[in-house]
């Protein structure tokens, strides 16, 4: 710290000077006079700024000269056609499990908004559930339910069913893998659901149906889309999440998914390490033009709101996030 | 004028749970009349002018509009609650102000306006726009059509909601504080409105505690106090000359 006691904020004669000398509140000759001081300097952040990026530096330098890592092997299995199809069956559950979730969602939201207290405790009961055990065991669950109801039937309980047929639905373990992924995220899609419809103001409820729009109208046309402004960003972060929860079918077990396929290969050649960066690039590959599709989303929902409401809402990391925040503030700078 | 009042209430009481937000309001509004509305906050007026399109239910007393009994159908002797799609039916006609705007703000203002009239009465897109630009137009804002309601000021968002009000071709126009949320200076734009609407013989009952407004433009005043009609008449009269202590205690306040 400076022991300059009288830095060059204080009032100065001069600028006393110009406020009582002017009367028209609105000349520009009372400006104060210009603050040239010597900017404040930040050693730290230079210094950790250097540290970081030098090790940085050694961790690639390393890597790039261990045999672990196995180069040569990713670049011989990165555009392997057995990994692109699994890559194509992942993007393939999670594509079938949000598509699921996301309507049950729906489903459970409205359940819970319901005035029917039995309606709301049944949904309440499966988010319950659903929410507070791990997705690994509801797979395996998936897995083996096919063992305890081998066949399903249709009827009167407790007498002779009208139909009953094989469990199949469960034998196939793609089907179940999605069935699995998208009841478990069903639960997190409908309190995300909620609490989009919940953000959105009684009032507009009230003028649509002052309008004699019908409860359905006023969902459709009013509620659901302010709604969305509030559930597409979390939701966007579970697409992304799902990709790659997608990897824990193995659980079930299925093993055509990217991880699967990957472990598969390495299995054979005794190289788990290169098959295992193959499989993360793939996923990283989605999970960044999943973010970018999710910002462009976003600004479409945005509209009618302030703009920089819905910058603030992206996730933080991101390539198209950092670009836009730094035109946001090029355009908050040239403003003042 | 017909015979039939445009909005009758007999003995209409409303409670929200113990708390009794309406005690026994009798009053008549006929086609063509403006009817203020005032009262100190809390004395039941906003709560009456919604039980008059049903966002609001009533407890006991007859509440009716043109002669239909609201939110209920009565068929030998007995009181039916009316279904949603019923209780929509009978707001057709009527148009809500609110004190907050309310206007759906992913919309713009032209497609707030055009909303009602395509859902509900089924009108073509090319049709509600047309009388929606006609209704803007009229509202003073005749070059604002494409705005978001963010980008508007209060008393243009104000006037907007009106047009919304009025692209359902109501009989009816209920405002509810239609300027109590506005910065003085746009109070004037939205009353200028109202006035003009009044002029061309809408019927209007207002909340408001715009006593110019009241003295100039309203056929009758009623003061409301705890649920109660304290007193009502010509507002020039009652405002010059309250008969009540309450009213007199209200006035001194606002006046």
């Amino acid at each position: 710290m400076t022991n300059d006691p009288e830095p060059d904020l204080g009032p100065r004669p001069g600028a006393h000077a110009a406020a009582t000398r002017a009367n028209d509140p609105l000349a520009d000759d009372q400006e104060g006079e210009a603050i040239t001081a010597i900017p404040l300097r930040h050693p730290w952040r230079v210094l950790i700024a250097v540290v970081l990026v030098l090790a940085l530096a050694v961790f690639v330098i390393d890597a790039a000269q261990r045999d672990d890592f196995g180069w040569a092997d990713v670049g011989k299995y990165i555009f392997d056609k057995r990994i692109s199809q699994a890559a194509l069956v992942t993007l393939q559950l999670t594509l079938y499990a949000m598509v699921i979730a996301i309507v049950l969602g729906l489903l459970l939201a409205i359940m819970r908004l319901s005035p029917n207290p039995v309606v709301k405790s049944v949904a309440w009961l499966y988010i319950w559930i659903f929410r507070g055990t791990p997705v690994y065991v509801q797979l395996v669950f998936w897995g083996i339910v096919s063992l305890i109801y081998p066949v399903l039937t249709i009827g009167i309980p407790f007498m002779t069913p009208w139909i009953s047929f094989h469990n199949d639905i469960f034998t196939n373990l793609f089907v179940t893998a999605v069935i699995g992924l998208a009841l478990n995220e069903a639960a997190y899609m409908s309190e995300i659901v909620r609490a989009g419809l919940l953000s959105v103001d009684e009032g507009q409820e009230e003028a649509s149906r002052a309008l004699a729009m019908s409860w359905g109208q006023t969902m459709r046309f009013v509620v659901v889309p302010q709604a969305m402004r509030i559930i597409i960003p979390p939701t966007g972060n579970e697409v992304i999440s799902m990709l790659k929860t997608t990897s824990l079918v193995a659980a079930i077990p299925l093993s055509i998914d990217l991880y699967g396929v990957s472990r598969g290969i390495s299995a054979v050649t005794f190289t788990p390490v290169p098959l295992l960066i193959v499989a993360s690039l793939w996923y990283l590959l989605f999970t960044s033009i999943l973010m970018v599709g999710q910002h462009f989303i976003e600004k479409r929902f945005a509209r009618g709101s302030g703009q920089r409401k819905a910058e603030k809402s992206l996730p933080p990391v991101g390539p198209a996030s950092d670009i836009t925040n730094i035109r946001m503030n090029n355009i908050e700078e040239g403003r003042q | 004028m017909s015979g039939t009042p445009m909005v009758h209430a007999d003995r209409v009481s409303k409670s929200f749970g113990s708390n009794r937000v309406l005690k026994s309001i009798s009053l008549t509004v006929n086609s063509g009349e403006v009817l203020c509305l005032v009262g100190p906050s809390g004395s039941g007026k906003s709560t009456f002018l919604r039980c008059i399109n049903h966002l609001e239910r009533v407890d006991a007393g007859r509440l009716s509009v043109e002669g239909q009994l609201v939110g209920y159908r009565q068929k030998a002797g007995k009181l039916y609650e009316l279904r949603p799609k019923e209780a929509a039916f009978q707001r057709r006609e009527i148009g809500m102000v609110f004190q907050r705007f309310n206007l759906f703000p992913h919309l713009t203002a032209l497609e707030n306006i055009i909303q009602a009239p395509m859902r509900v009465k089924g009108a073509s897109k090319a049709k509600a726009s047309k009388r929606a630009v006609e209704l803007m137009e009229r509202v003073g804002l005749g070059d604002k059509a494409g705005h978001y309601p963010a980008h508007l000021s209060g008393g243009q968002q104000q006037r907007v909601a009106i047009a919304r009000a009025l692209a359902m071709d109501p009989k009816l126009m209920l405002f509810d504080e239609p300027t109590s949320a506005l910065d003085p200076e746009l109070v004037g734009e939205v009353l200028d409105v109202m006035k003009e609407l009044a002029s061309t013989g809408m019927t209007m009952i207002v909340v408001t505690h715009e006593m110019g407004f009241a003295r100039e433009v309203a056929d009758s005043l009623v003061f409301m106090d705890g649920g109660v009609v304290v007193e009502s008449g010509n507002p020039r009269e009652v405002l010059a000359n309250p008969q009540h202590e309450r009213t007199k205690a209200f006035l001194s306040k606002v006046l």
